[in-house]
């Protein structure tokens, strides 16, 4: 059971056995953050940079509390306080903190690939926290994790991803770990948002939720991404609502102990019911909750134990 | 030592505990994984035998408090703790199978120290081997047993190993 990789660019890379290392190790982390002193030792002396180019609320701080409880030191940067206003490339920011002895740089970026290219030329490692519609590993992790939690096991599981699949990391990180677990995933939505890319990966598509959701196990919805919205690719947030929204009158037509999973930040009213995001069926924070124990093992595997020559 | 001697060890040892232990009710055991487990499970089953209280015992796992960490080829499995009751007050018996070096325990001390403040800690040990690095004795000794610092001590116990017996092996020559 060895994670033998540098950094965490995406869960396209991973094998299978990685994914189950990572979640098995998460399990250990869950009880650290229930202690009184919610602390242990191990990356003391370790310095994180949270380096993120969008907003974020969740990531963010999951990642800074996951460190703080291994007791690494981590600093947040932020873009509107950094030089990168004054005309820096974010090559010259990452060498810039590299030069201040860190171990890890945690980034969020809005250009795909950015984590990759930081690790061309960096030595420390680099955690992808979501860069542009590629990847969104923890997320991923997170939610298999969580899925795990509730159901057992993650194989044969109905699960729907529901929403704008095409700008969407989350979804994409999603698909690939859950076909890796041997899940069977549907995506649904307006046709214009979902991907023909992942077909090869015997993926199913469904443009109706009405017809797609009997028998699912879990549904996870995804927000529409508003900022990524340059064109009208459906056409209207009414109809969109009409058509993809998780109402109790759908979610009754799911398997009966369904689990509703969204990973944040929810539109009450759009793409889930508010009763049913609040309701017994919702694990929304619990995926919050064990964000932080999945971050903590990535961080764990990565920047644990001897440094690591010519991997990944 | 074979599976008779394991059991006449820990015998003497349980009798030693009971003397020493006068309130057996503020006692609780945690035992040090793997191995550490398995003993504190007997020794707790033991004092229930002779004097018919039950005493409860978790699971420590120090692999995130390990002093050699930074040092260790990959990462160690790090795998759960499990004490499910309160550390306040309570005089624990810390059990392991082997004291070595002594870094375990203080790994050990330090974790204990972060779920609770207990009123004792004292420390149970099936083989002393000596070649301490840390100020660490333990109060309850199955046996001594001088060995250079290069053998290798094995401890096992036929919940997880078939057999109890304790073993002294030479380390294989890589060539």
């Amino acid at each position: 059971m060895l994670f033998d990789h540098k950094h965490l660019l995406g869960i396209e890379s991973l094998s299978k056995d990685d994914i189950w290392t990572i979640l098995d190790t998460a399990e250990s982390f869950i009880e650290i953050s229930t202690r009184e002193v919610k602390k242990v030792p191990t990356l003391r002396g370790k310095t994180i940079f949270n380096l993120f180019f969008e907003p974020s609320t969740r990531t963010r701080s999951s990642f800074e509390l996951a460190a703080k409880r291994l007791s690494a030191d981590i600093i947040n940067f932020n873009k509107q306080f950094s030089s990168v206003i004054k005309g820096e490339t974010l090559k010259d920011t990452v060498l810039n903190l590299e030069a201040m002895q860190s171990d890890a740089i945690i980034i969020r970026h809005s250009c795909p690939g950015v984590p990759k290219y930081i690790s061309t030329f960096c030595s420390s490692r680099v955690i992808n926290a979501g860069d542009g519609a590629h990847e969104h590993p923890t997320q991923a992790l997170l939610d298999a994790f969580t899925i795990r939690q509730q159901k057992n096991k993650l194989e044969d599981l109905k699960i729907l991803i529901v929403g704008d699949i095409l700008h969407s990391r989350v979804a994409r990180s999603n698909i690939f770990l859950l076909k890796k677990l041997g899940a069977e995933v549907v995506c649904v939505g307006p046709p214009a948002l979902l991907p023909e890319e992942f077909k090869h990966l015997g993926i199913a598509y469904d443009y109706s939720l009405d017809r797609a959701i009997p028998g699912a196990d879990v549904i996870m919805m995804l927000r529409i991404q508003a900022e990524r919205q340059q064109k009208n690719l459906f056409p209207s947030l009414r109809e969109y609502r009409n058509i993809y929204s998780l109402t109790q009158k759908r979610f009754r037509r799911a398997k009966r102990n369904a689990i509703i999973m969204h990973p944040g930040p929810i539109n009450r009213g759009v793409e889930i019911s508010a009763d049913l995001a609040d309701s017994t069926k919702s694990v929304i924070l619990r995926q919050v909750e064990n964000g932080v124990a999945v971050r903590m093992a990535v961080l764990y595997l990565l920047l644990g134990g001897k440094e690591r020559e010519n991997t990944d | 030592m074979d599976s008779r001697k394991i059991r006449r060890s820990l015998h003497r040892m349980v009798t030693e505990i009971i003397e020493r232990n006068r309130d057996l009710n503020s006692l609780v055991i945690v035992g040090i994984r793997t191995r550490g487990i398995y003993l504190g499970k007997r020794v707790s089953k033991m004092i229930k035998e002779m004097e018919n209280i039950n005493i409860p015992v978790g699971v420590l796992d120090i692999t995130l408090y390990r002093d050699d960490f930074s040092e260790l080829e990959a990462q160690h499995i790090v795998q759960k703790t499990e004490i499910g009751f309160s550390l306040e007050d309570k005089e624990i018996l810390l059990v392991d199978d082997v004291l070595f070096t002594g870094r375990t325990i203080r790994a050990a001390m330090d974790s204990l120290f972060d779920l609770g403040r207990p009123k004792s800690i004292q420390l149970f040990v099936l083989i002393d081997r000596g070649h301490r690095e840390l100020p660490v004795r333990a109060d309850y000794v199955g046996k001594f047993l001088p060995t250079s610092k290069r053998e290798i001590v094995q401890v096992h116990l036929k919940e997880i190993d078939e057999t109890d017996e304790v073993l002294i092996t030479e380390p294989v020559e890589s060539t």
